[in-house]
């Protein structure tokens, strides 16, 4: 019975070992994950989730749903937005109100924790998939995220 | 069919109509030694380029794509970066031995490289032991390894240089007895008569059963005598950082690294010469036309697919077994290997007598 036990264990360990050749042998011929990178700039798509940089999207009015509540520059850990406001006066109640003046994102210090975002209550700002921030400067890395003269988006009125 | 026997009998006779005989030996010494310490270079380059290549596609990456096209000339740079690299001295280690290991590992490796026959003239030496000496002088290789790690003065080298000894003393057995199957078969240690048999039968066909299982134990002995692949235990780089040529660098370094690389093309080419036709192109007797159109192929290409292909099937395998156990390992060569290639001599004996 030992013999025979013997005999099966090397034909087991030989068809074990061509399995496992079989699995690498696909991996050979699979198609290769390595990205050229500066070759295909440009070709490169990375998962559209991918967190690159923040943004904040504008309307083609130049509007932006900020309405500079800070509870993003609160969330964040490591104090990447800075939000600065400016007192302007309201048409419709005559009343003066605060709007967003500058919306200053730093890209050197963020981790990408996606905080912000997901505690955003308008949904003012989102993710790009641009992930070339190299610069030679610090200062080049600070960005303001709203554009120059660019207003709040009014409240969709809905008739109910 | 072109035979590289031509070109080397013109050299001979042109040699010798102007030169006296001793003069015109003497400048064929030198080119011969000349022509094999840089074929051996060259191809140590090949292969670094090859195996990291085909590693690279094992692991779904590219390897090397930068230097030059297609990365072609990256063993080129490593090569350049290597030797311009300093001889460190290391304290307290044996001076002579220590630089004298690393030139027996590649004289021994050098020494074999010579006896291959990659063509019908390309062949330095063909005498009648051809297949003994090639067994012997690539065994010589392990006192370089064991004096490398005795003499660095570090316990991972000694640990190395001890496993390597064991490792390489075993299985120079399976592959000694797979070698004699098929000397039994031909008959002739000489490599050129063997390869001259093989004309219209490789002796893997000719000796069926018993040939293509002394193949296999040949393939797997002969990969743990190369120190790679599941069985690199003396150089395990997680266990013992390098193995035995942990405190080389520079050239010296590059003396093992060479000898390694060779030493995987040593053990495919000895496989090809006596399994796989050698230079001899595939013939099925019978089918003339088919014949001729292999017989335009020329020998030496026939040669070197053959042996890249062993070389493939070495990597092959390297990628796909996790590392053995110095248990397993000796397990594997003294009750598998080496019972299954004594019984198999009995086979191809009965083999030869009753087909």
């Amino acid at each position: 019975m030992k013999m025979i036990d013997y005999i099966k264990n090397i034909a087991l360990g030989i068809w074990r070992l061509m399995q496992g050749m079989y699995v690498t042998l696909l991996n050979f011929i699979r198609s290769k994950v390595t990205e050229q990178y500066p070759e295909n700039r440009g070709k490169v798509f990375p998962h559209e989730r991918m967190r690159g940089q923040l943004v904040m999207p504008h309307s083609e009015a130049n509007q932006h749903k900020c309405t500079a509540c800070g509870i993003c520059e609160m969330n964040c850990p490591n104090g990447t937005i800075q939000i600065a406001t400016k007192k302007e006066l309201d048409e419709e109640t005559g009343k003066e109100k605060k709007v967003l003046d500058k919306y200053i994102y730093d890209v050197g210090s963020c981790i990408f924790c996606a905080l912000c975002t997901t505690s955003c209550p308008h949904g003012a700002i989102t993710w790009s998939n641009n992930f070339e921030h190299a610069a030679f400067t610090r200062p080049k890395l600070y960005e303001q995220l709203n554009q120059e003269g660019s207003s709040l988006m009014k409240k969709q009125k809905t008739n109910s | 069919m072109f035979h590289f026997n031509v070109v080397t009998d013109w050299i001979d006779e042109f040699l010798h109509t102007y030169l006296l005989d001793g003069w015109a030996l003497f400048i064929e010494f030198v080119l011969i030694g000349l022509i094999l310490l840089t074929a051996y270079a060259v191809l140590a380059l090949i292969l670094i380029y090859v195996e990291r290549k085909i590693c690279a596609f094992f692991q779904c990456r590219l390897g090397p794509t930068r230097v030059g096209p297609l990365g072609l000339f990256q063993s080129v740079a490593d090569m350049i970066k290597i030797l311009l690299k300093e001889l460190i001295k290391i304290n307290k280690v044996d001076p002579l031995l220590f630089r004298l290991a690393a030139f027996l590992v590649i004289i021994a490796s050098i020494c074999t490289f010579g006896a291959i026959p990659f063509d019908k003239g390309l062949h330095v030496i063909d005498f009648n032991i051809g297949v003994f000496y090639l067994l012997a002088i690539s065994s010589l290789g392990v006192v370089g390894i064991l004096l490398a790690g005795w003499s660095s003065n570090n316990k991972y080298t000694m640990i190395g240089a001890m496993r390597s000894g064991a490792q390489l003393i075993s299985y120079e057995l399976s592959c000694g007895l797979s070698l004699m199957t098929i000397i039994m078969l031909s008959g002739t240690m000489q490599l050129s008569v063997i390869v001259e048999q093989q004309d219209y039968a490789w002796n893997i066909f000719r000796g069926g059963i018993p040939a293509v299982i002394a193949f296999v134990i040949y393939l797997i002995a002969g990969h743990a005598e190369t120190n790679r692949g599941p069985f690199d235990l003396p150089e395990a780089e997680s266990e013992l950082t390098a193995g035995y040529h942990t405190e080389y660098s520079g050239i010296q370094f590059g003396f093992f690294y060479l000898a390694e690389y060779l030493n995987m093309f040593i053990i495919a080419a000895i496989a090809t010469t006596l399994f796989l036709g050698g230079w001899m192109p595939l013939h099925v007797p019978g089918w003339e036309s088919f014949n001729e159109v292999m017989n335009y192929i020329p020998p030496v290409l026939w040669f070197f697919g053959k042996t890249f292909f062993c070389v493939f099937l070495a990597l092959w395998v390297r990628w796909t077994m996790p590392r053995l156990r110095i248990d397993q390992l000796l397990n594997l060569e003294w009750k598998i290997l080496m019972p299954l290639s004594l019984l198999n001599i009995i086979f191809m004996a009965l083999w030869i007598i009753y087909w």
